[in-house]
């Protein structure tokens, strides 16, 4: 092997990283403040990359009445909860974050999506309908279990992803799609060649990195987020309410998602199930940070690209295997390093 | 007047086993009342019922309002505050936003005020506000959980065995801080296993034995009282009789 292909490879790698690094990071916050591991975080990317490049191909995505749907559901969950007290300002607010809001959002899509939109306005309506099902699902599905323990927690997430996924090869199909790249062109420094989305990947990655840093170290609700992550009763008797945590947490972890789907797929063709792996991997990277050090997880999603790189340049049909084998002498490390665990119970 | 917080024959239950049975009490506006009682009366079970960590079979009423169905963060909201025994701080937090945290729910203008208003009872606080909530000694920890729930502008504090594990000078402090706030009119119900500190400054008095009030009175009466100061205060009168 030459400097030429190294250099390439850890570039490759690099760019797969910064995608798993955000995932990562993602997956270690919603379970800090939830406690859900979230497997479907894998779905989210698939919904944000296809609902792009649906979009950008002219195409009516299926996810945007998903959205509705599952708004209504979270409506009618509301409007349950509350059913002893109903009161009109608690219903109207519930009606217009989950009904209204994704039926303007479906009237924008049916609209744009008959005349082919520009990138910008595909991603938007991208970001924001992946967000509202993110939102939406934690309503329906996490909310009401939210006092039950990790593992029924778990058994709940693998649901979801299930559903998801299945709901995908109705919405997408069985065909792969590409999106166009968000910066077309490249440039080329030494050996190594730069493409415009490559560029848009370090940037987004390194803007979201940064903005979700100020948002925890400097704004109230980041702070009230972290504040449940460390210590859930404190945080109760602060007044910071558990399900608003997770309704960001979700938020948060479902744009992250969707955008990460939208910068692979002008990449690789993305089919309905593939977010599963690339979301696999960002969760290789959370493990190895433990599920609660934001560095570290960043750190290990870009060696899991590098990796990755080098593997499916040895030995491509064992890339997997490779990239998962990761965990196994991490976790062995850890369960000498840390005695067993009870189960937190609250 | 009708009081602040009234608790009408309530039983808290872990399963089966009744640790709070057939319990009623009265916190009245600008008082503080104390439960006091060994070691697992369920003094605590109490208190956390009362903020509804706990289930609990029975009334509690908060300014005229039935708390029944009502969150945690509803009864922060109505005004009702809990110092847990356990603190449960932010402790990879610093100070300042552990204090910030206590008013979420107050407006921002206000929340200022207030903090300045902790510090001016806590200066140790202040003196600390940029050090991690996790490195702070005990008594400090303690300041800045009262501070902490302060700074949600409560009508009745709720302190479960503030003085445990402290310096007896930090204790005095402490104490001294909770008259200060029914001065500033802060109801307080606190709960001790210091009875001696805390009948000196209640005004009235539970005492709790298995779960039960075996008494209640004046603060003083309470303190006086021949059983209460064998078996609580740590001495003897000549010639006690048990009641």
């Amino acid at each position: 092997m030459n400097t030429t292909i190294m250099l390439f490879l850890v570039q490759d790698g690099i760019t797969n990283g910064a995608i798993y690094a955000l995932l990562g990071l993602a997956l270690v916050l919603v379970f800090a403040v939830t406690r859900v591991i979230l497997i479907p975080q894998g779905e989210f990317v698939t919904y944000g990359a296809l609902t792009y490049a649906s979009l950008a191909a002219g195409q009516m995505p299926g996810t945007a009445k998903l959205a509705l749907a599952l708004g209504i559901g979270a409506f009618a969950f509301d409007l349950f909860v509350a059913r002893k007290a109903l009161h009109g300002r608690l219903i109207l607010r519930s009606f217009l974050t989950n009904v209204v809001l994704p039926a303007i959002v479906l009237a924008l899509t049916i609209y744009f999506a008959a005349q082919k939109p520009p990138v910008a306005i595909c991603i938007a309506l991208s970001l924001v309908i992946v967000a509202m099902i993110g939102l939406y699902l934690y309503r329906v599905a996490f909310q009401p279990l939210a006092h039950t323990s990790v593992l029924v927690l778990l058994i709940a997430s693998v649901g979801v992803h299930l559903a998801l996924q299945g709901l995908g090869l109705l919405f997408f199909g069985a065909e792969g799609q590409r999106g166009p790249a968000v910066l077309s062109g490249s440039f080329t420094a030494g050996a190594l060649r730069f493409t415009g989305q490559s560029l848009t990947v370090y940037g987004i990655t390194i803007a979201f990195i940064v903005g979700l840093w100020l948002f925890f170290g400097l704004t109230l609700y980041g702070k009230a987020l972290r504040a449940t992550a460390v210590n859930r009763l404190g945080a109760r008797l602060a007044g910071i309410r558990t399900t608003l945590s997770g309704q960001i947490a979700f938020l948060l972890a479902s744009v992250i998602g969707a955008l990460s789907g939208i910068m692979i797929v002008p990449i690789t063709t993305l089919y309905y199930d593939s977010g599963f792996l690339i979301g696999l991997k960002g969760f290789v990277a959370a493990i190895i940070g433990g599920l609660v050090s934001y560095p570290l997880t960043a750190i290990a999603a870009l060696f899991v690209g590098i990796v990755e790189a080098f593997s499916s340049f040895y030995a491509s049909n064992y890339k997997e295997v490779i990239v998962f084998m990761l965990l196994i002498p991490v976790l062995l490390l850890r369960s000498l390093a840390a005695p067993a665990v009870e189960e937190e119970k609250d | 007047m009708s009081a602040l917080l009234s608790v009408t024959d309530a039983h808290v239950a872990y399963g089966k086993v009744e640790a709070v049975r057939s319990v009623s009490l009265e916190v009245g506006q600008n008082q503080i009342v104390t439960i006091v009682g060994a070691n697992g009366a369920g003094k605590t079970t109490l208190l956390s019922a009362i903020m509804g960590i706990l289930p609990l079979k029975g009334r509690v009423a908060f300014a005229g309002h039935d708390l029944a169905r009502l969150d945690i963060e509803d009864r922060v909201a109505m005004g009702l505050g809990l110092v847990p025994e356990h603190r449960e701080l932010f402790v990879t937090m610093n100070v300042e936003d552990n204090l910030e945290l206590g008013a979420f729910r107050i407006e921002r203008s206000k929340a200022k005020a207030s903090m300045e208003r902790v510090y001016t009872l806590f200066p140790r606080l202040k003196e600390r506000r940029k050090q991690l909530a996790g490195t702070l000694s005990g008594g400090e920890q303690q300041m800045l959980a009262m501070g902490r729930a302060l700074m949600g502008e409560p009508k009745l504090l709720m302190l479960d065995e503030p003085s445990l594990g402290l310096a007896p000078i930090i204790v005095a402090d402490i104490f001294r801080i909770v008259t200060e706030l029914r001065a500033s009119g802060v109801s307080v119900l606190l709960v001790e296993q210091n009875a001696q500190a805390a009948l000196k400054i209640a005004d009235q008095a539970y005492v709790m034995e298995l779960g039960e009030f075996v008494l209640s009175g004046k603060a003083s009466d309470i303190a006086a009282n021949e059983r209460v100061a064998a078996s609580y205060l740590g001495f003897q009168h000549e010639g006690a009789s048990v009641l």
